[in-house]
Order: C-alpha cells, then structure tokens, then sequence
C-alpha cells in the first residue's frame, strides 16, 4: 500500500493540513497558492498526515513543510532529492514529497535532479518556478533566460535558462507536468496525479514572485498587458495542454513510432514560451519500472520487511542477522 | 631465521595477480594453524604499474609488517629491482633466469627516484644496469639466488594438459608461491584448498593449477630447499579463526550491527566495503523461521549514489525513517559530507559515516596510507554541535566498531565518524572468530504508535527539553509522532525560531549529549590500555599504528626496554581524565601517528594540558613498522635522538 487510506468518505479535512507555524512569504506571494493546492490534494486524497513526508531544500519556497502537518524535513540547500530518497527506500510505505526552488533544484541541487531521474524511485518533486533567488534579494536564477533583467539585477542576465521540463525527460522522469500556482484547482488535480504515479514525478509550478521578478508577474502570466480589443478581457498567456490535441501517456502497448511522435510533442510543448505558455501533463511514462521494484527483484522481502521497519535485534539486543555463511567464506580453521 | 617466523613478498604489475599469489600463499599458510598479517601496497592504477604484497607468518597472531624480507617472490623484473635490497642477508630471491638482462633503463614503470640511486649504486659496484646486477648486489650481501625458469613449467602443461599458452602463463604466480612453499618444505596439501578458495568453483582452472604447483613444488623443495634455513611447519590449533581483509571486517560488522541501508560513491579505499555488503545484500536471519530458515530474509539496501553529497543525506533520510543509515568514504568524499554532518548534528539523526583516511590533502597519495583527517573529522562542518568520533586499531576492532558506532548514533542521537585508515582497510590479518553472542544492539530512545499516543501536554515534541539531552525519537511514518526538521535553529517541535532563550536551551541540550554520551559508553571502548603500568616509556597512539606497536613493544622487551601503551579508541569525546592519569604517572611520552603535525597528541593536549614529550610520526603514504617503531623508541630511550619529533620515512 503506498497510503493509508481512511476508512470513512472524509476523516482528514483540509484544515488537518494545517499547522499554526507563523508564514513569513511575502503577501501576494505564489507559494500560497502551491502551499493550498498540497493541502487540498492530501486532503482530497485522504492521506493520513503521519504517512507523508514533505521534503525541502533552502530558499523562501522550502519554508513549506512548516506550514503543512505531516512529518516536514526542511533540509539543505540543493538536497532535498536525495534526503527524500533515502527516507522513501527506507520505508516504501510513505508517501514522499520533495518540494523547493528553482535556484535550489536547477542550480545547486541539479546533479541530484538528474540522477534521481535514473532511478525513477516513487516519489513527487513539485518545483517552485519563478526565475529568481527571493531570499537573498533577487539574483536571476537557472531558470531566468537569457538577457532578461529582473528588477534586482544590475545587468541584464548573462546566462541563459535551462528548460526544466526537457531536463526532466532527459534525466528520466516519468512523470512531468507543468502548472500555475494561481490556478489552484488545475494544480491540485496535477499533483494528485503526481502522487499517484509510480514512479519520479516531477512538477514544474510557474510561480510568480512579487518581489524580485517583476518581468513574469501575475498579470504577465494572465495578459494583464494584452486585452482583447473587442471584449477588453485580458488574454492570458498560460493555457492548458488539451487532451484532444496532446496525449502524455506512455503505456506498455505505444509503439516506438507512437513514442517518437509524442516526445517530438513533449518537446515542442515544453520549448513553447512568451506569447503562449503550456501548463498541464506533459508525460506520463508507465514503462519504466520504480526503483523499488528494481531492489525487490534482489532482496525479495523488500516491502515486507523494509531498511527502517526491519527487527535487527531480539529483546535482549543480540544481533537477529546469522552470519555463519559470511564468516564460513573467510574461515580458515 | 627459526621456525615459523618469515617475512614473505611477493610483487608484480597491477593486473598480473599479485594479490591472488599472495592470498593463495596466506591461506595455505592459515590452513596449517599458522598466523599471518599481509600489507598491500598499490597504484592509483588499473593495469601495469608495480603492487605488492607482504605477508608474515608465525605461530603466535601477528598484526604488523616489518622492513626486511625473508623470501621475496618474483615474477616479473621490476619486482626484483625495486625490493632487492630489502632482502635480509640470508634471505633469498626466486627469479625468473629468463628476465636476468633486463635493463633498468627499459621499465618506464620505474620512478626516477628508483632508479637514478640505483644505477649509482651499481656503477659504483661495477655491476650491470640490468635485473641481473641487482641480484648480484644482493647476492654479495649474502642473499640466496633461486632461479625459478616459469617458461619450462608452463611448456610442459602447456603439452601435457594439452592448454592454449596464455592460460598456462595464467598459472605463473601459482608457479612462484608453489617454488617458496618447497623451499619453505611446507606440506604441499595445504596449496589445494587455498587454490580452491582462490578459484572458487572453476574445477578446470584449479586442476591446471595444482598440476603446475606440484613441478613447482617439487623444484623448490629438491633444488634449493637445502639451502634455505627458515621452515615453514603445519600447527594444531582449536581456535576457530577467520582470515580477511579490514573492509571486510566493517562491512561484517555494519551487518551484525543491524545496518540496512548503506550509500556510497566509488572512492578508493573505502568502496571495497560497499562493493562486499551488496555481493553480501541478503543472508538468514537467527530463527526467522520455525519451518526451516529462509536464506534470504535479512538483508540490506545498498545504493550506489551520484556523490557524496547525496551518499551522506541519502543514508540521513533513511536514518530518519528509522533505518540503521551508514555510509562510506575517504577524505575527499568526506570533505563533501561536511554540510550533511552538520545538518544531521543539528536535527540529532543517527547516522554513521566510516571514514577510511588516505594520504591527502587534495587527491594526495589516493592508494597509499596516513591519518592526516583526524582534525578534520572532528570538526568538519560550520557551527558546534556534538558529534562522536571513534578509531579502530586492528581488524578485530574494526568489527566491533562498525557495531558500536551504530549504537552510539542512535543511542547519542548525532553522527559517528568511524575512523579507518588504508592501512587497516587493505591489509589482512587471521583473527578469531567473531563472537556475535556477545554483541548488543542498543537503539537509544525511540517511540512507538502506543508511546506516541499516550503523550500529555499537547502531545510528541522531537526535540523536548530533556536532562540527558537525548529526546526520545519518532520515526517518520509514525501516527502521533509528526515533527519538523530543519537546519535552523528550532523549538522543541521543530520550527524555525531565532528566539536567543531558546537557542541557548538548544544549544546546550544538544551538546549534553557529549556528557551523556562520555559517561555511559565503558572504559574498554574508549581506549585500551597495554604493558606494566610502570615501564619508563609510555606510546601514545590511535588507529591501525596499534599492531606495529603491539609487535615492537615486545622486540623492545626483549631488549630490556619495558614500554606500556595508551591507545585511544573514542576520540571524540575523549577520555580526558583517564588520559591525564596515566600521562601524569609516565616518564617518558612518546606520541606516534601517521601524520605530519601529530594531530593527535594536539588533541591530547587541548584536552588534557599534557604535551607528550617525544613525537613519532611518518606521512610518506607507507604505514609505520614493527622496526621503524623498536629503533626510533630505542633512539628516544638513549637519547641518540635530540629532536621532539622523528620523522619516519622507510618504505617502497
């Protein structure tokens, strides 16, 4: 069982998600957005909060696991993965979740982003997206593209942005999906999805920061500055992948051909920016097997008896493990 | 040279089988009763650069190498070029006669550090600048020449087994440790099984080589037997004794100890034990099974990571769900653990780190030997916090330790930095059976479901105000028992606070854990205390310098020097008053490590306020040996040494 769920329709409200710790995100900030849609997610999925651990790096978004009532580690900076690693192979049971920023995911943090795409293990990597380093005041981040100067930059940036969405097809991700973090309903609904994939699913949330990126705003992300000529509306700029036009999935019976098409989408959806930017599953990869089946195919017992649940001592503390067979290899007399 | 007593060499390009030759001569040796210690030297190299293998037999245990050698084995030029002079007058070479002329000049292997002295040294005595002038340099010492022609040999099997060459030149260091096993008129019998153990399983290969042994055998034993004094004889023992490496010991250890998730980096030398537990992932469990024991039901997750970054924070992430969480390294990978020890100090997880310590700084000397990371484990990362710092000295320890380093971590609640070295790591050693009976796993302080449940006032704080400073544990997953991590400061239940009360109430439950810690864990795993409490001289040391010390302690007696031994085992928290207690009563202090500015004795002294009197210590990436430690001591004892600090500086 990958969660515990509960026995009555509704026992965990969204309130149970909640903790009292104070919340020192700037006002008008996009976290909250994220911060609400993890909240209602658990709570429409019914996870007890005991069996989910949120995992964070360092930055204004990996604050989050303070404001969340489940098990919250709030780690160092670029390092959330592999902490959220560890703990999911230890105990498969829980229900893991990384959570951070971009300059901690895609800068410091970004050898642990690909590697831990090689080893598809089970769990959510939700990444807060907004081009700029907010607790140190501003600096562009690896995902700020080139030439563009946010309010804090004393030159225009010198470096170019990495595409989050095609590293995560390149490292291995199985699941990659983009939102907003002002449309908390849309959100909510991918990171459920994201939870309920087997695999390392990894979600790219544009969150705009009111502080330091003054360049993709709110009202940039919504066409505040394109209206409608005839209706005067706004014509926002973030829309959703359409189901019709794009399938994300990939299942045991796609072809390559049918393979090679979709990724030839993934990337033309993924690299599409400015006038149109695409939110929604971008893939969702059913043929790769999770790391922890991977460990069960060698130790047979895996989930039966996980690293963090095994017994390794009786009551009087003496060793459960027999290492007579061990110790015969290298005997001598 | 008396019986059962050799000092045995065996040498050759990396790739050629050193290793292999001279494990198969250990184990014949340890099938007969004998006691054996083998040092392994090597290159940061895959194929072609020079390795070799000492190995000393005797009846009593032995756990050091010594500078001279009784019977070096050779198969290839370099082996004889570079150890001929080691060789004790009286001793002997096997060579190859068919590599005789080899000139010195043509083995680009060969350091001009070799060489240069060298062919002085044989222009001065008129000799060839080929293999054959150092064997006659040697031989005019008295040293005994045994030409060994391997290519008859592997002619002969070659027809008689009806073989294709290349696998019956694979038989060339069978071949040589069957020549010194005849001289050494051992019982032939013991070869078989340690060929067995060495070729596990390949019937053909091991046939092949028996049938190569017995001609080789039968040419050391009839043609220069005779003239070789030192014998080696079969001994009756009842001890149940096991012959292995250092790594294998920890990895032995960590498994017995209750460790189910290992993380590691490839790093020479400490990935030999990561490689060992995964071959090793699933054994039986003690009566798991009343309808017959399945062989599979324990076992351990060994993850091979993309650094050591993720190594250290993956195995704390594991730790925090409650698993036994280790990993392991040397420096270089350990310096890149730093901010994941801290955070760990910071959030009171167990976990454990084996730190085997190489030659550094940087890359350094990435096969070779020292302790030069002993400051560095005790403070690496920023900011204070409590961690435990302990150093095996011999293989026997070593296991031991890989056991209590897991209970200190959990029952302290912070990491452990297990301190090996190469030396210890590579070296083998025949030691008794390790008894598991006697083992206890101590988990500390860790809460159940019920435990949990039961909590009054407002329920589980993880890091709760307690005298002891060790807050009981809740292990995530656990209902009740949801708390918060953080590398900031924090409250009781885990959130960020900068509140400077708090801090100090922090801050100081998290540091009496050292207290806590320095009064529960005994007196016999802090340190070991060896030799008449009132011999003049007192040594002073920590790690794998144990056994050169131990064997030169009783040469030194022998010689009517007395001389105790405090070695340190928990360096961090140190035993300071029983330190002090015993350096106040020594006359004479002699400090002995394997680095350069005698981290340890600063130690001492920044906890003690005892400066030890005389220093021994040696960063030349070979480990100390018995003799280097019996002159140097002797040199101290009769003041022919002025200086505070001997620098050692033996080794090929």
């Amino acid at each position: 069982m990958a969660f515990e769920l509960a026995t009555s329709p509704v026992q965990y409200k969204p309130a149970d998600y909640k903790t009292e710790a104070h919340n020192d995100w700037c006002p008008g900030c996009g976290d909250f957005g994220i911060l609400s849609s993890v909240q209602l997610t658990l709570a429409d999925m019914q996870i007890a909060p005991h069996r989910v651990v949120i995992f964070s790096g360092i930055g204004c978004s990996s604050k989050i696991p303070h404001f969340v009532n489940t098990y919250g580690i709030h780690t160092l900076h670029g390092r959330s993965l592999p902490f959220a690693v560890g703990a999911k192979l230890a105990n498969p049971d829980l229900t893991v979740i990384a959570a951070g920023g971009d300059g901690d995911g895609l800068g410091i943090g970004v050898g642990h982003f690909v590697s831990a795409g090689r080893r598809n293990v089970d769990f959510t990597y939700i990444l807060f997206n907004n081009g700029v380093y907010g607790l140190t005041k501003g600096q562009a981040s690896p995902t700020l593209r080139l030439g563009v100067k946010t309010k804090s930059l004393p030159q225009p940036n010198i470096n170019d942005g990495v595409n989050p969405l095609l590293l995560a097809l390149a490292a291995g991700f199985t699941f990659i999906a983009r939102g907003y973090s002002y449309d908390v309903k849309h959100l909510r609904e991918l990171i459920r999805l994201g939870i309920e994939h087997k695999g390392s699913a990894y979600i790219d949330v544009l969150q705009p920061c009111p502080t330091y990126n003054d360049i993709n705003t709110k009202d940039w992300y919504g066409g505040d500055d394109r209206k409608d000529p005839q209706t005067g509306k706004a014509l926002p700029r973030v829309y959703k992948l359409n189901q019709n036009d794009y399938d994300p999935m990939i299942g045991p019976n796609t072809n390559d051909a049918e393979i090679q098409t979709k990724l030839g989408h993934f990337i033309e959806k993924a690299m599409e920016w400015g006038e149109r930017v695409p939110v929604g599953v971008f893939l969702k990869n059913d043929t790769v097997p999770s790391y922890d089946l991977r460990i069960a195919e060698r130790i047979k017992n895996y989930f039966d008896a996980a690293p963090a649940r095994r017994t390794i001592a009786d009551a009087e503390g003496k060793p459960m493990a027999d290492l007579a067979g061990f110790f015969e290899e290298v005997r001598v007399t | 040279m008396p019986l059962n007593q050799l000092s045995w060499m065996t040498g050759g390009a990396q790739g050629s089988g050193v290793d292999s030759a001279a494990n198969i001569f250990a184990k014949a040796c340890t099938y007969g009763g004998l006691h054996v210690y083998g040092k392994r030297e090597y290159y940061s190299n895959i194929i072609g650069e020079h390795s070799y293998f000492q190995v000393r037999v005797a009846e009593t245990t032995v756990r050091s190498h010594v500078d001279t050698v009784d019977l070096l084995v050779t198969f290839d030029a370099e082996t004889v070029i570079r150890h001929g002079h080691e060789v004790a007058s009286g001793g002997a070479i096997i060579f190859d006669p068919a590599l005789r002329d080899t000139p010195i000049n043509k083995l680009n292997t060969l350091e001009p550090q070799v060489t240069k002295p060298l062919l002085e040294k044989l222009r001065r005595e008129e000799l060839p600048a080929t293999m054959a002038g150092v064997l006659k340099m040697a031989e005019r010492r008295g040293v005994k020449m045994f030409p060994a022609a391997y290519d008859d040999f592997v002619n002969a099997l070659i027809q008689e087994l009806n073989v294709d060459s290349s696998r019956a030149k694979k038989t060339l260091n069978t071949l040589s440790v069957a020549v010194s096993l005849g001289i050494l008129e051992y019982d032939f019998d013991m070869l078989g099984p340690a060929l067995e153990a060495q070729f596990k399983g390949k019937t053909k290969v091991i046939a092949m080589n028996i049938k190569a042994a017995e001609k080789a055998y039968n040419l050391g034993r009839s043609q220069f037997a005779a003239q070789f004094p030192c014998k080696l004889r079969k001994v009756k023992t009842a001890e149940r004794r096991l012959y292995l490496t250092g790594y294998q010991a920890i990895a032995l250890g960590k498994l017995a100890g209750g460790c189910t998730f290992q993380t590691y980096y490839p790093i020479t030398p400490a990935s030999d034990e990561s490689v060992y537990l995964e071959s090793h992932e699933v054994f039986p469990l003690r009566n798991d099974d009343e309808n017959g024991r399945d062989p599979e039901t324990g076992s351990i997750v060994v993850v091979q990571t993309e650094d050591e970054i993720a190594a250290l924070t993956m195995a704390i992430g594991a730790a925090l769900a409650g698993a036994r969480a280790t990993t392991a390294t040397s420096g270089p990978g350990f310096c890149l653990m730093a901010e994941g020890t801290g955070w760990a100090g910071m959030n009171e997880v167990p976990v454990v780190i084996t730190l085997y310590t190489r030659g550094g700084p940087a890359t350094g000397l990435p096969t070779r030997h020292e302790q030069g990371d002993l400051r560095f484990a005790l403070h690496a990362a920023h900011g204070e916090f409590p961690r435990l710092v302990l150093a095996s000295g011999d293989i026997d320890e070593a296991f031991h330790d890989a056991v209590h380093a897991f209970n200190y971590a959990e029952q302290y609640q912070t990491p452990v930095v297990h301190l090996v070295d190469k030396a210890l790591a590579n070296s083998t050693q025949t030691v008794a059976m390790f008894d598991l009976d006697k083992l206890r796993l101590k988990r500390g302080k860790i809460l159940s479901e019920a435990e949990l449940a039961s909590l009054q006032n407002g329920g589980y704080k993880r890091f709760a105000f307690v005298e002891d400073g060790v807050s009981p544990r809740s292990l995530l997953g656990s209902k009740h028992g949801i708390f918060w991590n953080t590398g900031d400061e924090h409250d009781e239940i885990g959130h960020i606070t900068e509140d400077p009360t708090n801090r100090v109430m922090m801050m100081d439950k998290r540091m009496r854990k050292l207290e806590t810690a320095a009064g529960e864990i005994p007196q016999r795993e802090k340190f070991n205390f060896f030799g008449d409490p009132n011999a003049p001289v007192t040594i002073v040391s920590w790690g794998s310098t144990k056994g050169a010390i131990l064997d030169a302690m009783k040469v030194l007696q022998d010689e009517g020097i007395a001389v105790n031994f405090l070695q340190a085992r928990l360096i961090h928290p140190l035993p300071a008053d029983e330190f002090a207690d015993i350096l106040r009563r020594a006359k004479t202090t002699i400090g002995v490590e394997m680095n350069f500015l005698a981290q340890f004795a600063g130690v001492v002294r920044e906890h003690t306020g005892i400066a030890l009197q005389h220093l021994i210590v040696k960063y030349n990436g070979r480990p100390i040996s018995r003799d280097e430690i019996v002159e140097s001591v002797k040199n101290i004892v009769t003041k022919k040494t002025t200086s505070r600090k001997v620098v050692l500086t033996y080794g090929v």
